[in-house]
């Protein structure tokens, strides 16, 4: 990285005080910090990540949750469990998940991990907390903007939560929401008054990404400090950079297909549907295309698996460069593999598509491809393990869990070189091995890096550390049970074992598993409880962690550590700093640790 | 009761769990951070190490205990070029597996915070970036090669002389259709459907329809190709046929196909796999609504001698469409089609009324 900055004393910094907007200085307040605009309509982006933080915590107990009651159903196919019909009513009687149930919640967990969880509370929070901090920011580009952008997802959440409560259902067609099986209330009872809730919500938390997103990017973009050039940031803000972009470009996508499948729902148009005979009656649609809508629909989902993926791999480089105390190898690689994923990310949608009838010869482009993102994924492996090669690490529980994450996303990721490749995924599509596959790479490595961060940066959101033997029990717990659920799901699908079935008792070909799917619910319990564990350590460390005492707990050289250890509204409560020299020399010339703050010395060594 | 009792065990661990923690951390302050540190750097990095000698050794067990559980040998010759695929994906991704997650935990063990030793200052090096930017890339044109080769070879036209059936999805079953003795299906158009006579909606002034027949199962002839015209009624499905390792979508409105050569009958399967009850089965794989799950074909692969047996014995859909009575009345379904729907709807009742 080059250390060419001009080098400004301390008394010149004083000089640019004007990049400071209309906030001012941060401990002088302008504006009456009420309750409510300090903890509920804040436009302070720190109070908004922990909205968002909280909000996703919130969303990850449901939604995992789900996938407790759903697992029980595969455990145990024919016990009754009466608590489930106290908990379920209608929907689970005599204590047994009615199949109608079983797909609502399948189709539920998905939905709330994917968008709630993993975009917006794991992007949400952590693009709100690091990017003003970590680039010298008093705020957001657009404070106000910030605000609705937690707003409407917090709509979102809540006409998501009320479709779990209409008679009909929530939707129950797969997070995916393939019409016309969506379409038509005829074909499944969660294609009724839930499915229009589900679209509704959606087309809410679309807006949500996108005030947000265009709000990281011009933030990212004009209002880095003084000195802080682009090949300056932190990989997290990188990371955080490309991920909107892709938030930004791809959601309108989705937005257009939920508003098709709207007008195809209720205003008679066949988009999507064509040459029906539902529950005993012709329909009248001709001429559309179910295909048409998978376009739409991966065009987003896609890139969205990049969306959870990559501010978890920012996030992971930082922790890891820190805990290790030594620079990021290969950083210009790191931000060029991240810039070939984001692009990559947009030309690979219809490797999901290769059974559609997708056009073969198409479909070998999206094989290429789909098997070229595995180069930047490699590069970014290799520069994580030679970060931590020679290097001298510290086992916090946010280091641990970003070990794990490479692990996982190892494991995950080569399985990705199996399924991208059309002539593998012919056979184990829609099976086992993709929800090990996807599991492993964008849920567990994306909870992995999310967990890191929690852990790293919860000093800076509430001022005290989580319990750290707790985090250690929470990591081993995690690890352990992650590889023990979905290993084996890989031989459940190269088994060819579709997904989304309710019970496999009556396949002649499947059910030699059913002694392994009660092993793996089981672990799938522990492991849930210890998350439990995790929230509750979340809740309790807020008011009684224990307290920092230094601005930099972990000896970071990034510039959210030269704020107080409370920052206020602003930030800093003088200038803002200025940087003289990227965020990773540790261990350079002798020294632990150089604050991107200190000026370049005169006999300081180049690299 | 025994509810309650485990939720009181749960939360007791919890705070005997919590007491232990929050115990750790005062003691930890005793002892100052340093220490404590060193401590927890010791216990971790014996873990990471312990984790990796354990986990490897159960990806071998759980390789052990599955071995048996998975499919076998491919019962297409298309199914045969897939395994072939996946053993050398199988050979590559697992080289990298175990290299990466070795290199991985050993790094993190023997590169542990020790007094005295500093990290090494080791920002970039070109060389070494170059490197592993260049492998991946060539190992990756390998995989895209040969798995293209297979790709194109298993989706070309199928051969001239494949026997022809139709496959269409519907909620929750599958309907088979056959050419019959000219060799070529009727036209059929959605809005002729009718669940009583016509559950595909054949076109009845076609002659080509005067000799379609519909069948339950799906009966195959071993050695020779079969073309699948697949097709769906309602919602988006897909036929999946794990021991012939191919699958398609079944889609409304928009024709697919599918080709393949089954190796093995039924019978030989039987012997095979040591499994009496051994069927070739075709399973929905597209989430389709509540009783995706329930969405099951048989396939028979029989020799051409059977075969012929079966086929003649079976009556055209015209013949049953016509033979009913005048009114056409709605409750009286194709003798044909009665077994497989009832089944079915069983079977998803059965389930939902547990």
């Amino acid at each position: 990285m080059s250390n060419e900055a001009t080098l400004h004393s301390h008394q010149q910094e004083a000089t640019h005080g004007a990049v400071a907007h209309d906030h001012g200085n941060g401990h002088e307040h302008h504006h009456e910090d009420s309750f409510i605009s300090k903890y509920v309509f804040s436009m302070d982006h720190k109070m908004i990540a922990k909205q968002f933080l909280i909000t996703g915590i919130i969303w990850a107990v449901i939604g995992a949750g789900f996938s407790v009651l759903f697992r029980l159903q595969l455990a145990f196919p024919d016990a009754t469990f009466p608590f489930l019909e106290s908990l379920l009513g209608h929907w689970a009687k005599g204590g047994h998940i009615s199949a109608e149930a079983y797909y609502a919640l399948v189709t539920m967990h998905g939905t709330i991990l994917v968008f709630f969880v993993l975009t917006a509370g794991l992007s949400g929070t952590f693009s709100n907390l690091l990017i003003p901090l970590q680039v010298g920011a008093r705020d957001m580009a657009s404070p106000f903007m910030n605000m609705l952008s937690y707003w409407f997802f917090f709509l979102a959440s809540l006409v998501m939560t009320a479709s779990l409560f209409v008679q009909t259902g929530p939707a129950s067609g797969g997070w995916t929401s393939y019409p016309p099986l969506s379409a038509l209330g005829d074909a499944s009872i969660g294609s009724k008054i839930g499915m229009d809730l589900w679209l509704t919500s959606m087309a809410l938390f679309v807006v949500s990404q996108l005030l947000g997103g265009l709000n990281y990017i011009s933030t990212i973009l004009n209002m880095r400090t003084k000195g802080m050039s682009m090949t300056k940031m932190p990989l997290t803000i990188w990371a955080f950079f490309f991920t909107a972009i892709l938030g930004v470009l791809s959601f309108p996508v989705l937005l257009s297909g939920f508003i098709l499948l709207l007008f195809d729902r209720h205003a008679g148009t066949s988009f999507y549907l064509s040459d029906l005979f539902v529950a005993g009656k012709v329909l009248s649609n001709e001429g559309g295309s179910a295909i048409l809508y998978q376009h739409l629909f991966w065009f987003l989902g896609h890139p969205e698996v990049y969306i959870i993926i990559l501010p978890a791999m920012g996030m992971v480089s930082e922790v890891l460069a820190v805990s290790s105390r030594k620079p990021i190898f290969g950083y210009l690689a790191m931000v060029g593999s991240l810039f070939a994923i984001a692009i990559l990310a947009f030309l690979v949608w219809a490797h999901h598509m290769f059974v559609t009838g997708l056009n073969p010869f198409l479909g070998a482009f999206f094989v290429l491809l789909t098997l070229l993102i595995a180069v930047p994924s490699a590069i970014k492996v290799f520069n994580w393990l030679t970060t931590i090669w020679k290097g001298s690490i510290r086992f916090t529980p946010a280091s641990l869990f970003s070990i794990g994450f490479v692990s996982t996303f190892i494991s995950g990721g080569l399985t990705g070189i199996w399924l991208g490749n059309s002539s593998i995924d012919i056979h184990l599509h829609d099976t086992y091995f993709v929800i090990a596959h996807f599991h492993i790479v964008m849920g567990v490595s994306a909870f992995f890096g999310m967990f890191a961060g929690i852990y790293h940066w919860y000093p800076k959101l509430y001022g005290r550390y989580l319990n750290g033997t707790l985090g250690y029990i929470h990591f081993w717990i995690t690890l352990v049970g992650a590889y023990l659920i979905f290993w084996p799901m890989h031989y459940e699908g190269m088994a060819g074992m579709p997904r989304r079935y309710y019970d496999y008792s009556n396949w002649e070909s499947f059910k030699q598993f059913v002694e392994l799917n009660k092993f793996i619910s089981i672990v799938v319990f522990t492991v849930f409880a210890t998350q439990l564990l995790f929230v509750f350590n979340f809740f309790y460390s807020i008011f009684k962690g224990r307290k920092l005492t230094t601005t930099n707990p972990w000896d970071a050289t990034t510039l959210e550590w030269t704020t107080p250890i409370r920052p206020g509204h602003g930030n800093w409560p003088g200038e803002i700093p200025e940087v003289h020299r990227w965020a990773y020399d540790y261990s350079k010339d002798g020294k632990d640790f150089i604050p991107q703050t200190v000026p370049i010395g005169p006999d300081e060594s180049k690299h | 009761m025994s509810g309650f009792l485990a939720v009181l065990v749960v939360v007791l661990i919890f705070v005997v769990i919590f007491q232990i923690a929050k115990a750790s951390e005062y003691v930890s302050i005793l002892k100052g951070e340093k220490k404590a540190r060193q401590q927890n750097n010791r216990i971790n990095g014996f873990l990471l190490i312990a984790f990796l000698v354990l986990g490897l050794i159960g990806v071998y067990y759980c390789n052990e205990a599955m071995r048996g559980k998975i499919l076998g040998e491919a019962a297409s010759e298309q199914g045969e070029s897939i395994d072939n695929m996946i053993m050398w994906t199988l050979v590559m991704t697992g080289v990298v597996f175990v290299i990466t997650q070795v290199l991985l935990f050993w790094f993190a063990f023997k590169y542990q915070e020790k007094e005295g030793k500093a990290a090494f200052y080791f920002p970039h090096n070109n060389k070494l970036e170059v490197i592993w930017t260049v492998i991946p890339a060539i190992a990756l044109t390998i995989l895209v090669a040969i798995g293209l080769r297979h790709w194109f070879r298993i989706t070309s036209d199928a051969p001239k002389d494949a026997m022809v059936v139709e496959i269409t999805g519907k909620q929750f079953n599958w309907l088979i259709r056959y050419p019959g003795k000219d060799g070529l299906l009727g036209s059929k158009y959605f809005k002729n459907i009718n669940d009583a006579t016509n559950p595909v909606g054949q076109d009845w002034d076609d002659n080509l329809n005067k000799d379609d027949f519909m069948a339950n199962e799906m009966h195959l002839v071993v050695g020779k190709p079969v073309k699948l015209i697949i097709g769906s009624r309602d919602v988006v499905h897909d036929v999946g046929l794990a021991h012939f390792r191919l699958k398609m979508d079944a889609v409304p409105g928009i024709p697919t196909t599918l080709w393949f050569t089954p190796k093995f009958t039924t019978t030989q399967m039987k012997e095979k796999t040591g499994n009496p009850d051994f069927v070739y089965e075709i399973s929905c794989d597209q989430m389709c609504g509540v009783g995706h799950y329930s969405m099951r074909a048989v396939i028979v692969v029989e020799t051409q001698k059977e075969y012929d047996k079966w086929a003649a014995a079976q009556k055209s859909q015209y013949e049953l469409a016509h033979a009913a009575p005048a009114g056409n009345a709605p409750a009286a379904p194709a003798p044909a089609e009665k077994p497989a729907e009832d089944t079915t709807k069983k079977t998803v009742a059965a389930n939902l009324n547990h």
